[in-house]
C-alpha cells in the first residue's frame, strides 16, 4: 500500500477541519495579537524604551508570534484527537491498514500547518505595528517549525490520555500559558532577579522564544545551539513516546 | 481456503474480566455466518479483536492466510466492518466519510471517488451524498457505515448488530442487500439479538457464552436438533376444562386459546384427529417460538448449568 494516501488524506482532513471552523481556529489569534501589538507594544512600550538595542513593540514581536504557534499547533492536535475519539471515529483509522506513525504524522501536520499559518497571521498583524528586517530566515523559520512540532506532540499525548474535555484544557491553561508568559515573551530574563533567572533557564519555550527572535531581530538571551538541542531532543522524546502510546493502543484500544 | 480462522484467543480485561476464554473459531470464504451470543458472552471482544479495536491477551486471527500481528497490511485489507453504533463524524457529509475512508486503505483519488459513487448508489445514500451525517435517520446511518466499510472491497464483511433499531422495511432491504453481497462473493460473519434474521441469512452458526464457544455448527443440524414445536391454537368454541391428548403437553392459555408443545417425531396431524374427535374446532395456529431462538435458549441455559 502507497502510505504516502493515507497520510495525504490524514492531513487533508484536518486542515479541512480547521478552515471550516476558521472563526473559532483563525481569527481569535489575530484580534487577540492586534490587542497584544496595541496595548503592550504601542501603548505601553513607549513608556519602556529599548530593550537589548531593540524597540519593546520589535522585542515582543517574535515573542508573540511564537506563543501563537505553540498555543494553536498544542490545541489544534488535542482537540482534533480527541474529538476523534470521542466520537470513535478513530476506529475508521485503527480498523485499516494505516501504521501509526502515519496516524502521528498525519495529525501533527495538521497541527503544524495550522500553527505556522496562525504565527504568519500573527506576523502579518505586526507589520501594521512593527519594523523589522528579519536578521536570519533559516533560524526563525527552523525553530517555529521544531516548536510547532514538539506542541503539536505534545498536544497529542494529552489527547490520547484525556478522558474528557476538562483534560484538554487543563494543559493548556494551567502549564502552557504560564510557561509561555514566563518564557520570555514580554521581557528579557536578565531583567528579572537572578532566581528567577536561574529558574526561567528551566523553562524550554524560554530557549525556544529567544532563538526565534534572533531569527527575527538577532537579539536572544540564550545560547542558540543549546536550544536546538533541547528543542531537538524533546521532540525526538515526545515522537518516541507517542509511537510507543499508539503501539499499546493506550488511550484507543481496551 | 478459511476466510477468518481464530486459534486459541484469549482476552483478560485489566479488571481481572476473563471475556475470551481461547476461543476457536473457522469461517469459510463465501459463508453467511451468525455469531450469536447473550450480552456479555464475549463476541464484541471477539470483534473487537479481529478489527484490531482491542488487544489480544493471547492467541492468533488469521484473516484469509494473513495473520492479523504479522501480516497486519494484508489482514486488514480483506476485511470491513460495520460496527454495532454508529462511529463516524456526524459534521462531515456522507461522500467525504466514505471517500476519506478508502483513502486509508490506500486506494488512489480516481479510483476512491468511483468506489465511494459505486457503494453509495448500493446503498441508496447517492442522493444524500452531500448531505451532513448527523441530519440523516438512524437507517440511513447504518447504510453509511455499511457503504464505508465495502469502499475497499473487502472479502470479509463483519456486521455486528446492523439491524439494531431499525423498523422492519429497512430492516427487510437490509437482509435483501447482505444477501446480495455475499451471492457476489463476500464473506459475511453477521452477529445480531434478531434470531430469525440469522436463521434465514445464514449457512453456518456459531453461538458464544461466557468467553467460550458452545456452539458451532451448520444452521440446518441445529435446527434439525429441536424435538418439539410451540404451537398456539385459536378455537371456535370457548373450553370449559383443559383437553387431556397423550403425547402432547397442552396448557389452556384463555376460554378460546391452547397452548400445545408438538414432539416433531409424532406431528400435528394426531393431535388434529384428537381434537376433532372431543369436537374442539381449530380455527388457526400459528409457531409461538422462533425455531433457533428456542434452541439459543436451550443452549444457554445448559451451558450455565454447565458453570454453575
Amino acid at each position: 500500500m502507497n502510505v504516502l494516501i493515507p497520510l495525504r488524506t490524514i492531513i487533508f482532513k484536518e486542515i479541512v477541519r480547521f478552515v471550516r471552523i476558521w472563526p473559532q481556529t483563525l481569527l481569535p489569534p489575530a484580534i487577540t495579537t492586534a490587542l497584544y501589538f496595541l496595548i503592550f507594544g504601542e501603548l505601553i512600550g513607549s513608556r519602556i524604551g529599548t530593550v537589548d538595542g531593540a524597540s519593546y513593540m520589535n522585542y515582543i514581536v517574535p515573542g508573540v508570534i511564537l506563543m501563537s504557534v505553540i498555543s494553536h499547533s498544542y490545541a489544534n492536535v488535542v482537540s482534533s484527537f480527541y474529538s476523534t475519539k470521542f466520537q470513535r471515529n478513530i476506529e475508521e483509522l485503527l480498523v485499516a491498514p494505516v501504521p501509526n506513525w502515519v496516524i502521528l504524522t498525519g495529525y501533527v501536520s495538521g497541527g503544524v500547518i495550522r500553527g505556522l499559518l496562525v504565527g504568519f497571521v500573527v506576523a502579518l498583524i505586526s507589520l501594521l505595528f512593527a519594523d523589522i528586517q528579519v536578521h536570519n530566515y533559516l533560524v526563525a523559520f527552523s525553530i517555529a517549525f521544531l516548536t510547532s512540532v514538539l506542541f503539536a506532540l505534545a498536544g497529542f499525548i494529552n489527547a490520547i490520555l484525556a478522558e474528557s474535555f476538562d483534560d484538554i484544557s487543563i494543559i493548556p491553561n494551567f502549564v502552557l500559558t504560564p510557561l509561555s508568559y514566563l518564557g520570555g515573551v514580554f521581557f528579557s530574563v536578565d531583567m528579572l532577579p537572578s532566581f528567577w533567572q536561574t529558574l526561567s533557564k528551566g523553562n524550554p519555550i524560554l530557549y525556544m522564544v529567544n532563538t526565534f527572535r534572533y531569527g527575527l531581530i538577532g537579539v536572544s538571551d540564550v545560547n542558540i545551539e543549546l536550544a536546538y538541542l533541547i528543542t531537538g531532543c524533546s521532540t525526538a522524546l515526545l515522537i518516541a513516546v507517542c509511537l510507543v502510546m499508539l503501539h499499546k493502543g493506550v488511550g484507543i484500544k481496551n | 481456503m478459511n476466510a477468518l480462522s481464530i486459534r486459541n484467543l484469549r482476552k483478560t480485561y485489566n479488571n481481572g474480566f476473563e471475556a475470551l476464554k481461547g476461543i476457536n473459531l473457522d469461517v469459510q470464504q463465501g459463508d453467511f455466518f451468525a455469531l450469536l451470543g447473550p450480552n456479555g458472552a464475549g463476541k464484541s471482544t471477539a470483534i473487537g479483536i479481529i478489527s484490531s479495536l482491542v488487544n489480544s491477551t493471547s492467541g492468533s486471527v488469521n484473516i484469509f492466510g494473513h495473520d492479523l500481528h504479522t501480516d497486519r497490511e494484508k489482514a486488514k485489507s480483506c476485511l470491513g466492518v460495520v460496527p454495532q453504533e454508529i462511529n463516524f463524524n456526524q459534521f462531515d457529509t456522507v461522500k467525504t466519510i466514505v471517500f476519506n475512508q478508502a483513502g486509508y486503505y490506500g486506494i488512489p483519488r480516481k479510483r476512491a471517488l468511483e468506489r465511494t459513487e459505486i457503494c453509495l448508489k448500493q446503498m441508496d445514500l447517492w442522493d444524500k451524498r452531500d448531505t451532513v451525517s448527523r441530519r440523516l435517520s438512524g437507517g440511513m446511518k447504518r447504510r453509511v457505515m455499511i457503504a464505508r466499510a465495502m469502499v475497499h472491497e473487502p472479502k470479509l464483511l463483519i456486521l455486528d448488530e446492523p439491524t439494531a433499531g431499525v423498523d422492519i422495511e429497512i430492516r427487510r432491504s437490509m437482509w435483501k442487500m447482505m444477501q446480495t453481497l455475499n451471492d457476489n462473493g463476500t464473506t459475511i460473519i453477521l452477529t445480531t439479538h434478531y434470531l430469525e434474521e440469522a436463521e434465514s441469512l445464514c449457512r453456518n452458526i456459531a453461538i458464544i457464552d461466557q468467553g467460550t464457544i458452545i456452539e458451532n455448527s451448520d444452521m440446518a443440524s441445529l435446527l434439525a436438533r429441536l424435538h418439539v414445536d410451540h404451537f398456539v391454537l385459536d378455537l371456535s368454541q370457548p373450553l370449559q376444562t383443559t383437553p387431556v391428548i397423550s403425547g402432547y403437553k397442552i396448557e389452556q392459555v384463555s376460554d378460546k386459546v391452547l397452548n400445545v408443545l408438538v414432539p416433531k417425531e409424532i406431528g400435528l396431524n394426531a393431535l388434529f384427529n384428537q381434537l376433532s374427535s372431543l369436537n374442539i374446532r381449530v380455527v388457526s395456529l400459528k409457531n409461538k417460538t422462533n425455531r433457533l431462538e428456542q434452541l439459543f435458549l436451550d443452549l444457554i441455559d445448559s451451558s450455565s448449568e454447565g458453570v454453575n
